[in-house]
C-alpha cells in the first residue's frame, strides 16, 4: 500500500488553476523528485502533500486513511512529516534551540531530547555550530541547520522544497551531498521538488515531471531521460533532437516516419498515420566520411554546419534534410578531419530512435 | 518665571523626601495604568494574532479604523464611559463611575487601539514562512500561532509599553470618569491638573518630573526593545 496517495488533485488561486488532475501515489521509503520548471505548480502540490495546504478538489490519503478534511487527521499525519522549505526560516535563538523546535512539537519524551539533538547536529556536521545565534549563520548552514531541525523528529517522511534553489553553489553541493548521504543512511520516504533535472536524477530513485500544473510522467530517472511522453517533458529533461514526423509504414513494431521528407526507421507502438516527436540522443548518432556497411537502420548523407564545444566533446550539427545534433570526442573529430561544411554521414539504430504520440490540436 | 524656579526647588525636594502624597499618587498611577495595559494586553494580542492569521472581508478598512483610533481623544472616550456607568446607563447599577475601576475601563478602550495596532504590525514585520515551518515541523495550528507571537515577542513588548505610556500621561478620562478623589482616584495627570488651578505650583511640578520620568523610562525602554 502506497504511503501516500494523491487523488485527482486540483487548485485554484484566486481562479487560475495551477494543479490539474493529479494523482500519483508514495510507496514507503521511496525518493521522488517532482521536476518541472519554475511556475510548473511543484510546490503547491508538495504542500498540499505534505499537508500545509488543502487542495481546491481532491484527497490526499496518509498511510491509508483520508486526512484531506479533517484537521485533527492532518495533524495526526503532519506530525509524522516533516518540510523543509526552499528560503531557511530561521527561529530565534541558538541553532541547537532551533533543532529543538523539529521535537517539541511532536509530543515525544524530552529525556532523550538532548541526546537526540546533539546526534542531529552531528548528522549533518554542525555540532561546533550549537551555541551559536541561528540568525547569524550564512544562509546555506542555516539550510543544513533547517535539514537537522527537520530530522530530529525522525519524520517517516521528508518533504525538501527546491532544498538547494536559494544557496550558493558551494553551499547548494554540500547540502546535496548530506541529502544523498542521508538518503542512503535512513529509509525514509523523500519527496522532494527541483527544477533541476541533475538534482532529481542524482538524488531520486523516481522522478515525476509536472508542467502547467499537470503531471505529464513518472518514472525511473533514465525512463524519463530516453523515453519523454511528451515534447515538453522532452525538451524540458535535456532531449535535443526532437523532430516531428508522421508514421508513414508499420510493420511489427517497425515504423517508417516521414520527417518533412526524409525518412527514418524506428522501433514503436504508434499506428500507421499517426503524427509523432521523434527524439535521437546526441550520443547515439555515430559519425563516417563515407558511406559503410552498418547495422544502423538509419544512415543519412549530410553537411556539418556548425561544430562547437568545449573540453573533450565537440557538437557537431549536421543538416541531412532535417537538422541532427551529434557529439563526438575532439580527437575523433580530429582523426576523422570533420570541420563545417564537409560532408559527412551520419547514423543511428532503429533502436535508439524514441518516438512520442503528438497531441492532436484539439478544436 | 520666579515662582517656577522656587517650586521646581520645592519640587525636588518633596520627590527626595518621598513626600507621602507624591509616592501616593505616583503609585496609584501606575497600578491603575498597568492594569489597564495589561488587560488591553489580554485582549488585543490574541485578537492581533485572530486578525493576522485570518482572511475577511474589509480586513484593511478594519486595520485603518483602528489606526485612525490612535488618535482617538480622551474626552470622548470619557464620554463614552461616563455615560455607560452613569447611575441611568446601562451599566449604572454596578456603581462603577467615579472608581479606580471605571479608569482602568477606559483607559483599556482609550489604548486597545494602539497596542492592537502596533501588535499586528509586529505579526506583519515577521516573515510569513515562520508559521509554515512551524506547521511544517508537527505544531498544531495553536501552537504555530505561540511561536510566531513569541517571534514577535519584542515588537509586542513594544506595544505593550506604548500603551503604558499612553495611559499614564491622559487626563481627560481620567478627570470625566475617576473624579480626581483624593486617595482614591486622584493620579499624577489630575493632581496635576488640579493643584495647578489651586495655585499649589510646587506639588504640581513634582508630579510633572515624576510624570517626565516615567515618560522617559518608557521611551528608554521601548528604544532598548526596538534594538532588539
Amino acid at each position: 500500500m502506497a504511503l501516500i496517495e494523491a487523488i485527482k488533485l486540483e487548485k485554484y488561486y484566486q481562479g487560475r488553476q495551477v494543479l490539474r488532475g493529479i494523482s500519483l501515489q508514495i510507496d514507503k521509503g521511496e525518493v521522488l523528485a517532482l521536476i518541472g520548471p519554475r511556475g510548473a505548480g511543484k510546490t503547491t502540490l508538495l504542500r498540499i502533500l505534505g499537508l500545509l495546504e488543502l487542495p481546491s478538489r481532491g484527497e490526499v490519503y496518509f498511510d491509508g486513511v483520508n486526512v484531506t478534511s479533517s484537521g485533527r487527521l492532518r495533524l495526526w499525519a503532519r506530525r509524522r512529516m516533516s518540510f523543509v522549505a526552499q528560503k531557511p526560516v530561521v527561529f530565534s535563538g541558538s541553532v541547537r534551540d532551533n533543532v529543538a523546535c523539529g521535537l517539541k512539537w511532536r509530543g515525544r519524551n524530552s529525556k532523550s531530547a538532548a541526546d537526540r539533538i546533539e546526534a542531529a547536529l552531528g548528522l549533518i556536521g554542525m555540532s561546533e555550530y550549537a551555541d551559536r545565534d541561528a540568525k547569524a549563520l550564512s544562509v546555506g548552514e542555516m539550510q543544513m541547520m533547517a535539514l537537522s531541525r527537520a530530522l530530529v523528529g525522525e519524520p517517516e517522511v521528508l518533504f525538501l522544497d527546491e532544498p538547494t534553489a536559494s544557496l550558493d553553489p558551494v553551499s547548494a553541493a554540500r547540502v546535496e551531498t548530506v541529502l544523498e548521504r542521508l538518503i542512503k543512511l535512513r529509509n525514509m520516504t523523500v519527496v522532494m521538488t527541483t527544477h533541476d533535472m541533475g538534482q532529481g536524477q542524482r538524488l531520486a530513485w523516481r522522478i515525476g515531471v509536472l508542467m502547467a500544473g499537470e503531471l505529464l510522467q513518472t518514472g525511473e530517472p533514465r525512463e524519463i531521460f530516453c523515453s519523454p511522453a511528451t515534447r515538453e517533458v522532452a525538451e524540458f529533461v535535456g532531449v535535443e533532437n526532437i523532430l516531428a514526423g508522421e508514421v508513414v509504414s508499420k510493420s511489427d513494431s517497425l515504423a517508417v516516419i516521414d520527417i518533412g521528407g526524409a525518412r527514418l526507421e524506428a522501433l514503436t507502438e504508434c499506428r500507421l498515420g499517426d503524427l509523432v516527436w521523434v527524439t535521437i540522443r546526441p550520443e547515439d548518432v555515430t559519425f563516417a566520411r563515407v558511406r559503410e556497411q552498418t547495422s544502423a537502420r538509419n544512415v543519412f548523407r549530410g553537411v556539418v554546419t556548425k561544430v562547437a564545444g568545449v573540453g573533450a566533446l565537440l557538437r557537431i550539427e549536421v543538416d541531412c534534410g532535417f537538422p541532427l545534433l551529434g557529439v563526438l570526442t575532439k580527437k575523433s573529430a580530429e582523426d576523422m578531419g570533420i570541420e563545417r561544411g564537409d560532408e559527412v554521414y551520419v547514423s543511428f539504430k532503429a533502436t535508439t530512435v524514441h518516438v512520442i504520440r503528438r497531441q492532436q490540436l484539439k478544436l | 518665571m520666579e515662582e517656577l524656579g522656587r517650586g521646581f526647588v520645592k519640587a525636588v525636594e518633596l520627590i527626595v523626601s518621598l513626600d507621602a502624597e507624591v509616592v501616593e499618587i505616583t503609585v496609584r498611577s501606575l497600578m491603575i495604568s498597568a492594569t489597564s495595559c495589561g488587560i488591553a494586553c489580554a485582549i488585543c494580542f490574541p485578537l492581533g494574532g485572530l486578525v493576522h492569521f485570518s482572511s475577511f472581508p474589509g480586513k484593511k478598512l478594519f486595520m485603518s479604523l483602528v489606526q485612525t483610533l490612535y488618535s482617538l481623544p480622551t474626552v470622548l472616550v470619557g464620554l463614552f464611559v461616563f455615560v455607560l456607568l452613569s447611575r441611568s446607563g446601562p451599566l449604572g447599577s454596578l456603581g462603577l463611575l467615579f472608581t479606580p475601576a471605571a479608569m482602568v475601563i477606559g483607559q483599556v478602550i482609550f489604548v486597545s487601539p494602539i497596542v492592537l495596532g502596533l501588535a499586528v504590525s509586529a505579526l506583519n514585520g515577521l516573515d510569513i514562512a515562520l508559521y509554515d515551518a512551524a506547521v511544517g515541523l508537527g505544531a498544531s495550528k495553536f501552537q504555530a500561532v505561540l511561536q510566531v507571537m513569541r517571534e514577535a515577542r519584542y515588537g509586542l513588548l513594544t506595544a505593550a509599553v506604548m500603551g503604558f505610556g499612553r495611559a499614564i500621561s491622559e487626563v481627560g478620562l481620567s478627570l470625566m470618569v475617576g473624579g480626581n478623589i483624593k486617595g482614591f482616584t486622584r493620579t499624577l495627570t489630575t493632581a496635576i491638573s488640579l493643584e495647578t488651578s489651586k495655585g499649589n505650583i510646587e506639588l504640581s511640578i513634582a508630579l510633572g518630573i515624576v510624570l517626565l520620568v516615567l515618560a522617559l523610562m518608557v521611551n528608554l525602554v521601548t528604544g532598548w526593545l526596538q534594538r532588539r
